[in-house]
């Protein structure tokens, strides 16, 4: 199976013949946009400063150092990806506002991203957790911030990434949820698993 | 060495100490991920597990924190009555952690409440956390180093449950939580458990066990009978490595408990992600130390 790289600007047509479970890499720009940028756009109502159009956006806060020789240049030191599952409330209306094509993050999103996701055209991705030097290693250049007055975690990082991956397609186009598919899963084996360790724990005299 | 000099020994050191913490999980650890990485059998659990293994191998060859967020930064401090230094270790902890933001560096990630305002160096109030724990007639100092990240705090929860609720209603409420919040923490996890009669009680218990070696069981051989119970059966839920799905879901589980009022039983839950950057440095009288979590560590 040879490599599927997506190239930014994405279009509906590449992201809409994938599916969850498909492992997936990413050339072009990616930006950081977590909870403060999500607040600020929908909550707060300020335009954001970065167009995200075809675009991809990284739910992380990275460490970044600055580079002596270039000011206001930076470079990246560790970058993985956070909690996705905190932008469950905001994320429909961010894909539908900005028109981004693929969201990268940690662990599953809700029905609400699905919905976001099978309305607007977008996908969301996982990036392996706490693997932040690997992804370090991936960028190329971090090209620019904006609101750092977020603090360095919550600012937009405007990076350009190659191959970066490995991304396992968690959402697709078409409404299927593969960290939802698992829960379920994980939930009915719950039950049976509870009832063979309650049988054992009367400790009671 | 006089006091000044001590202090600043002992500042640097800590601050080398936590550097180091961010950047090498401790000996332990590494040995449970590799056991249970070569337990998998299917594509997804084996390339989630060759990304941990190259994170951890690049962490350590780039000398770079192995994962992004490296916390609020927590420190459990079990401190001899005797040590010379008892007096400088709180101001000596918030000092390091500012120069060990600098030096590793650490993601600033302490942010002020109500302010809204992140300190750029992790260090604000009540930040470093201390916990305290006193060593009588001891001249030397236990210093853990727990690194606190947003993602495997946020599955931590505590309640009271009523009596007749019993320890069904104690695994139940583990069960729940790591099978809502705990997928999405960045698994295979280590499951800390307290059980008490007061809810706080209960919730510092909890964190305090994950500072256990893996592999070591709670004092009460039904304690210990429980850990292995509720390890085996959230193993057999096969939550896998960053939640999709695997053999198994837990680094272990440990359990320390609180005698409980008769009418209370409290149940906090901490979890530990598979980074689990926890350290443990013994300093004595003369500022003499040594990496216990991390054999051989040069710090």
């Amino acid at each position: 199976m040879s490599k599927i790289v997506l190239q930014t600007p994405i279009s509906d047509a590449d992201i809409e013949s994938l599916s969850v479970g498909d492992i997936i890499y990413l050339d072009g720009h990616l930006v950081t946009a977590r909870d403060d940028v999500h607040h600020r756009l929908l909550k707060q109502e300020r335009a954001l400063p970065v167009d995200l159009a075809g675009k991809a956006i990284f739910h992380a806060g990275p460490i970044m150092k600055k580079i002596q020789e270039k000011p206001g240049r930076y470079e990246v030191v560790s970058i993985g990806p956070t909690t996705s599952m905190r932008m469950e409330a905001y994320e429909k209306e961010f894909i539908r506002r900005t028109g981004l094509k693929l969201i990268v993050g940690k662990g599953g999103m809700g029905p609400q991203t699905t919905e976001g996701c099978r309305i607007y055209k977008a996908i969301h991705a996982v990036f392996p957790g706490g693997c932040a030097v690997l992804a370090a290693t991936c960028v190329e250049d971090v090209e620019s911030v904006e609101w750092l007055d977020l603090g360095m975690p919550e600012a937009m990082w405007i990076l350009r990434v190659k191959e970066f991956g490995p991304l396992i397609v968690s959402i697709d186009t078409k409404g299927n949820n593969l960290f939802e598919k698992n829960r379920r899963a994980f939930e009915a084996q719950k039950d049976v698993v509870l009832e063979e360790i309650c049988r054992h724990v009367d400790y009671f005299g | 060495m006089d006091r000044t000099q001590a202090r600043n020994t002992f500042i640097d050191l800590i601050a080398r100490f936590t550097d180091y913490s961010s950047k090498h999980l401790p000996d332990d650890v590494r040995t449970k991920l590799k056991e249970l990485g070569d337990r998998e059998d299917s594509q997804m659990a084996k390339i989630i597990y060759t990304a941990m293994f190259d994170d951890i191998k690049m962490a350590d060859a780039l000398n770079r924190p192995v994962c992004q967020d490296t916390g609020v930064i927590q420190y459990f401090v079990r401190v001899g009555t005797k040590f010379p230094l008892i007096d400088e270790i709180e101001d000596g902890l918030r000092e390091a952690v500012k120069k060990a933001t600098e030096i590793a560096p650490l993601r600033p990630n302490a942010v002020e409440v109500f302010d809204e305002k992140n300190t750029g160096n992790n260090v604000g109030t009540r930040i470093p956390w201390i916990d305290w724990e006193i060593m009588p007639n001891r001249d030397d100092v236990e210093i853990y180093c727990y690194m606190a990240g947003g993602g495997c705090s946020l599955p931590g929860t505590a309640k009271v449950l009523m009596p007749l609720e019993g320890y069904e209603g104690v695994v139940k409420f583990v069960f729940d939580q790591i099978t809502s919040y705990g997928i999405n923490a960045c698994p295979p996890l280590l499951v800390g458990i307290g059980i008490a009669g007061s809810v706080e009680v209960a919730a510092k218990l909890s964190k305090k066990a994950l500072l256990r070696p893996l592999g070591s069981h709670n004092s009460n051989p039904r304690g210990a009978e429980l850990e292995a119970r509720i390890e085996q059966g959230l193993n057999d839920l096969h939550i896998g490595p960053g939640g999709l799905s695997g053999r198994s879901s837990v680094m272990g589980v440990h359990i320390e408990q609180a005698a409980r009022h008769p009418a209370t039983i409290a149940v906090g839950l901490s979890t530990g992600c598979w980074a689990h950057r926890r350290a443990l440095i013994r300093i004595d009288a003369s500022m003499g130390y040594e990496v216990i979590s991390h054999r051989g560590a040069k710090i």
